[in-house]
């Protein structure tokens, strides 16, 4: 006991907080474009992590092999995975998209396969990593932050607050609120629906680029990246209430610490174990998401 | 000024229609009445586009609405307040206000239309920032018809305003649309509560399984031995 409760007021465990709030950061990047289609489409992508993972390989493309810098090959990143959201949906969902839940799932399920095989084909199974180091910072002589993480959580926040004075404030983000409360009537209001979709799907590939941009400076590329974060991701928003943009971003910060404090008191991979108990208790507990009121 | 003629539409293999002849012209109030399951919601359903028409045709002002994109009618000045409201809920009575005026065309007149609205129904301007599905059910029916209003539409079509409220709030909504419509809008109504929509509007139809059964002036309709006897419980 004396044990637990040295190591619970260590200075190292301020520096596994901070941590998972980190990883927190680029959670609820990851669970926000997912929610944002999920609340607009009514679709879960199952293939959404995919998305990142091409939008990864295409920046470390581009600047390792084109040589191009890491800024515009960032840029051209978040662009392409937003034409490919915008594909996903002309190509596939909007086929779909009075189709059963079921045929939906199967169907970015289908494309989850596709994106990993059509990585592997071009680029191969070998892991590849950019080779960028931004370091660390030093807040005091036994705490280290990584650079690429505290970015990776300011950009992160920016998005966020731009997310929530877009949804909040402009008229197409109003129209992104108001489509899952009552899809028919928007039709009434003059919302060309198709195209609401489209733009959405857009957006939502976009951010999953803007998520490649921070993750490819912390993790190798290979193909089946994506499934390191897509099921962690469908969790967080799961947890938070799917469709429910501000639950996700919490339950991301809840899902994180979990799997720091967890990998602080054990090894790492008992913090996904804590987090994944964790989820399982609540889905008995509260199946319709932590932070969703009941109608 | 709104000609429908000839429609027949319904939802699959059922028809719900039967050659509906209906005109609304400049500055009326026309009325549709009938019992449940009659066709008035599909009537203003296939005026809005937001169900195929079978077939004949409906016209504003020469424009076909049958070949133009549902979503593009709110834009030749028909504004549709539908049965149950259907409020966003979760959103202000702001931001629903807001979506009545999503279009772009709509937009630079938002702040003229939300004060117009707000004369027209102060309490709104009081609940600005409730969440719309937290509010009684006459205030509901307010908001959905203030939202209507946003677009500053030349005619507006309302299916069942008074439809779930307490009767001294059916009251209240029908001295309303008789002010909108001393106000010179243009309006087309259903309902069912037969007895007051006649003592606002100035015509009527009587739609009854699908087929229009008779027409006339609210006077006639209400002198109408007939309509007494069916509507009217005399």
């Amino acid at each position: 006991m004396a044990e637990f409760s040295e190591a619970l007021f260590s200075i190292f465990f301020i520096e596994t907080l901070l941590n998972g709030l980190l990883l927190g950061g680029i959670l609820a990047l990851l669970s926000l474009g997912l929610n944002l289609i999920f609340g607009v489409i009514d679709v879960v992508w199952i293939c959404y992590a995919e998305i990142i993972m091409v939008g990864m390989y295409l920046i470390f493309w581009l600047n390792t092999d084109l040589g191009l810098h890491i800024i515009p090959s960032m840029f051209l990143g978040i662009l392409f995975t937003g034409f490919v959201g915008w594909l996903t949906h002309k190509l596939v969902i909007s086929k779909l998209i009075n189709a059963a839940p079921i045929n939906q799932l199967i169907a970015t399920g289908g494309l989850l396969f596709f994106f990993q095989g059509a990585a592997m084909i071009v680029f191969g199974i070998e892991f590849r990593n950019m080779g960028i180091s931004l370091g660390s910072l030093a807040l005091s002589e036994d705490i280290y932050l990584s650079w690429t993480r505290l970015l990776s959580f300011a950009i992160s926040g920016i998005i966020v607050i731009i997310l929530y004075v877009f949804l909040s404030k402009s008229y197409l983000g109003a129209a992104i609120r108001a489509i899952s409360q009552d899809r028919e009537i928007m039709t009434l209001m003059g919302v060309d629906t198709k195209k609401l979709y489209l733009m959405t799907s857009a957006i939502g590939g976009g951010l999953a680029g803007l998520a490649g941009c921070l993750l490819v400076l912390q993790y190798d590329v290979h193909p089946f990246i994506g499934l390191s974060f897509g099921p962690i991701t469908f969790i967080i928003c799961v947890m938070g209430g799917l469709g429910n943009m501000v639950g996700g971003f919490l339950a991301a910060f809840i899902f994180s610490e979990l799997i720091t404090i967890g990998g602080y008191f054990a090894e790492i991979e008992w913090g996904y174990v804590l987090a994944f108990v964790f989820f399982i208790a609540m889905m008995f507990l509260k199946p319709e998401g932590l932070f969703t009121r009941k109608s | 000024m709104l000609r429908i003629s000839k429609l027949n539409a319904g939802y699959g293999s059922f028809q719900a229609l039967f050659n509906i002849d209906i005109e609304v012209n400049f500055g009326e109030a026309v009325a549709v009445i009938g019992p449940n399951g009659a066709g008035k919601t599909t009537l203003m359903r296939a005026v809005s586009g937001l169900i195929p028409v079978k077939s004949g045709s409906v016209d504003m002002e020469g424009v076909d609405l049958i070949n133009t994109p549902s979503h593009d009618i709110v834009k030749l000045g028909i504004a549709h307040v539908p049965e149950h409201r259907r409020l966003f809920p979760r959103m202000s009575v702001e931001d629903n206000m807001k979506m009545g005026s999503f279009s772009p065309q709509f937009r630079e007149k938002y702040a003229e239309r939300l004060e117009f609205v707000y004369n027209l129904f102060p309490r709104m301007k009081e609940r600005r920032n409730q969440l719309a599905g937290t509010m009684s059910g006459g205030e509901q029916q307010m908001c959905a018809i203030g939202r209507a209003l946003m677009s500053d539409p030349k005619i507006l079509l309302m299916d069942e305003p008074s439809a779930g409220l307490a009767p001294v709030i059916v009251q209240q909504v029908f001295e309303l649309i008789d002010k909108i419509k001393s106000d010179g809008l243009t309006v087309l109504i259903v309902e069912q509560n037969v007895k007051q929509v006649l003592k606002v509007v100035d015509r009527a139809y009587i739609l009854e399984a699908g087929s229009l059964r008779m027409q006339g002036s609210s006077k006639k309709l209400l002198g109408s031995k007939e309509v007494q006897k069916a509507y009217l419980g005399m």
